[in-house]
């Protein structure tokens, strides 16, 4: 009978330091005001991609991040901190980001982030930065011209897990399987495999796989509108705005067009002239 | 927490099946597999045994997310279209068919030797001998190492969140990514893998004790 | 062909070795750590001290019997809430031994059962105290018996250090999911890249092995 009780109190205890793990809230982070912790540290954390083309893309030369984003945060970064102002890029997938910027391991997220109601239940969004939209990248000569083709059983669709555009896909083609994978080059990787008919994410990303596999091509058009916005922890209000300042600044002096047009100018298929702000 | 059980149920068991349907499979198939390598292993012939340890090594030393992407992405582009499920399930399979066969074989080692000598100089064959004098007692040595193999395997399905196989795994990377509830999710679906392989474990241990 | 001799190139390799260099680097600490920690471990289980043992032995088992996936993902997302934030390599450092702290544990414990209890009597007769007895008598026979069992977990070890892409540690896989994501012809020739670094390494870590007990032993 004593082993019965000794083994029940270790279970207990078992799980009551799982469950600390676990639940315990975030005070600590929400509590610290981000922007006076860069200013004193002058530096900024930013959660960005390493595996997207035109967005944030590791050069495997010089093992360093390139692309719209980060050339977009470190502006933004200049603008906060003044002309001395670093920044440090954590790589982040579809999947770490929210977890990542909840425990303060980076500052703010951008990292092709739709701005949607559900997200901004648990972070809040700074004004959008760029506005893609969703569409759907496949083989040359394929069948499949827009969403509606892939509404069928049988169809694969494949995705990066924790993006948007596979939950839009449920919406658009309820009877395709979709297949969610863990960042953007397995996908593409999976695509050419013949793991699936088509990849769906928002044009710019596609235009971006494009460049790179000459014998894809996004199709379809844009079947939705998602607007990039910057993420930051909830009650961070004053970094938020100072966020939204910087983001005004770019655009009014011009580099953010600069930048447009230094990462998308070049790309097929892709109107970076409406995107101008 | 109830919240996240009340409305993530179904997605969460069908991921539970899938995990206990890839393990169970995989197990079948690695005893196959590797009881057929041990056997190559401890041949009389060289050329025959050193298939068997290169097929055990190979195996062993190579990562299972190795195995397991290779067969998703480098299979349909050239032999056969299959599936993430199917991919990671043969991937798993062999993978741990090098560690059965290892088991195994230190199993049949275990046997004293007299016993084949004598099978033989009775008139058995080589076969006949290992099927019913070796193998059988064998087995029996190696049921406890064996069960922690299936305990491994269980936990290695989770590679199959990798390659989208609908694996308990994969499906929590999903709600967590859907919820943004990363460590509730993730709490329940260490508690489910706990419900397979805990009671393994003591079982296991409870059964070494008997035969020790 | 001609995709294997371009993703060959110096730049490609030199990117897969950074990658590699961090799977080695990751490796060697957590098994050190793990063989310590765990040694340590597998002793105050086998000890028995009164509930402190038990407590210690369920905590062992919850790990031991979880995929490490979750331990990985319990440690990156899960510890900042209790106050500890540690950057990515930490992260998996901590994690890997975590997990093989606890699979340590388990085979120390079974070869330190494995050794006749009479020796530690023989020993305590003799005039020894308890903890002598363990150190000098049973554990350095106990480790030559779990010589293999240990070895084949720190193979494990090495191999799942791959695992931790999925928290985008920059390891050897990861290093070769960001150059066949680049450029899709170079999957072939990355996946026989990724199975003969780390073959050479795990190989070379068992043969290390033999070697140690051939001249110890």
């Amino acid at each position: 009978m004593r082993k019965i009780w000794r083994l029940i109190s270790a279970a207990f205890l078992g799980l009551v330091l799982l469950t600390c793990l676990s639940a315990c809230g975030a005070k600590s982070v929400a509590e610290q005001d981000v922007l006076t912790t860069d200013q004193r540290t002058n530096r900024i954390t930013w959660g960005v991609k390493a595996d997207t083309r035109l967005f944030g893309l590791e050069n495997i030369r010089t093992g360093k991040l390139e692309g719209f984003e980060i050339d977009l945060a470190k502006a933004l970064t200049k603008k906060i901190l003044g002309p001395n102002g670093k920044c440090t890029f954590v790589p982040v997938t579809s999947g770490t980001r929210v977890p990542l910027l909840k425990n303060g391991n980076i500052d703010a997220i951008m990292a092709t982030m739709t701005i949607t109601p559900e997200r901004e239940k648990q972070v809040d969004f700074t004004h959008s930065y760029f506005d893609a939209g969703q569409s759907l990248l496949v083989k040359k000569g394929s069948p499949i011209k827009n969403i509606q083709d892939l509404n069928k059983p049988g169809k694969v669709i494949l995705g990066v897990s924790g993006s948007n555009s596979v939950k839009n896909v449920a919406k658009f083609a309820p009877r395709a399987r979709v297949l969610q994978l863990s960042d953007y080059a397995q996908a593409m990787t999976a695509l050419k495999s013949k793991q699936g008919d088509a990849l769906t994410t928002d044009n710019g990303i596609l235009y971006g796989m494009a460049a790179e596999n000459p014998h894809y091509e996004v199709v379809g058009g844009n079947f939705t509108k998602e607007p990039y916005g910057i993420a930051v922890n909830k009650n961070q209000n004053r970094f938020r705005k100072k966020l939204n300042w910087a983001l005004d600044q770019v655009e009014k002096d011009g580099t953010y067009n600069r930048l447009l047009l230094k990462w998308f100018g070049h790309v097929k298929g892709f109107n970076y002239q409406e995107m101008k702000r | 927490m109830i919240n996240l059980i009340s409305s993530q149920w179904q997605p969460l068991l069908l991921g539970l099946w899938n995990t206990i349907l890839c393990s169970v499979i995989a197990l079948i198939g690695s005893l196959i597999i590797g009881t057929f390598f041990a056997l190559l292993e401890i041949s009389q012939k060289r050329v025959i045994r050193v298939i068997g340890s290169v097929y055990v090594e190979v195996f062993r030393n190579i990562p299972l997310l190795v195995i397991a992407m290779g067969f998703f992405l480098i299979v349909p582009m050239y032999i056969a279209k299959i599936n993430g499920f199917t991919a990671g399930t043969i991937g798993l399979t062999l993978y741990t068919s090098a560690f059965i066969a290892e088991t195994v074989r230190a199993g049949i080692n275990s046997v004293e030797t007299g016993q084949l000598e004598g099978a033989l100089a009775n008139g058995m064959t080589y076969t006949q001998a290992m099927r019913y004098i070796i193998l059988p007692q064998a087995f029996k040595v190696v049921i406890p190492p064996l069960g922690n193999q299936f305990i491994n395997l269980v936990k290695n399905s989770s590679v199959l969140a990798f390659v989208a196989g609908f694996d308990l795994m994969y499906q929590g990377n999903l709600i967590a990514n859907d919820t943004l509830q990363t460590m509730p999710t993730y709490f329940i679906v260490g508690v489910l893998y706990l419900i397979i392989t805990l009671p393994l474990s003591y079982y296991m241990r409870h059964l070494e004790k008997k035969l020790a | 062909m001609q995709n294997f001799i371009d993703a060959y190139s110096w730049i490609n390799i030199r990117f897969l070795l950074q990658g590699l260099w961090v799977t080695i680097e990751i490796s060697v600490v957590s098994i050190i750590v793990s063989f310590i920690l765990g040694t340590i471990l597998g002793i105050i289980r086998y000890e028995k001290f009164k509930y402190f043992s038990a407590i210690v032995g369920f905590i062992i088992d919850i790990i031991r019997n979880l995929p490490l996936l979750l331990i990985i993902f319990f440690t990156y997302f899960g510890l900042p809430n209790i106050g500890i934030k540690p950057e990515i390599i930490p992260a998996a450092i901590l994690a890997m031994s975590i997990f093989e702290s606890a699979m340590v544990a388990e085979i120390v414990r079974s070869g330190i059962n494995s050794i006749d209890y009479g020796q530690t009597e023989g020993a305590l007769a003799n005039g020894l105290t308890r903890w002598q007895a363990l150190r000098i008598i049973v554990l350095p026979q106990a480790l030559r018996n779990m010589m293999p069992a240990l070895v084949s977990q720190f193979i494990s070890l090495v191999k799942d250090t791959s695992l931790a892409t999925i928290i985008v540690l920059p390891e050897l896989m990861y290093h070769a999911q960001i150059i066949y994501g680049q450029n899709t012809n170079y999957i072939i020739p990355m996946f026989v890249a990724l199975a003969v670094l780390y073959f050479i390494v795990c190989y070379s870590l068992s043969l290390l092995a033999k070697y140690l007990r051939r001249h110890l032993a």
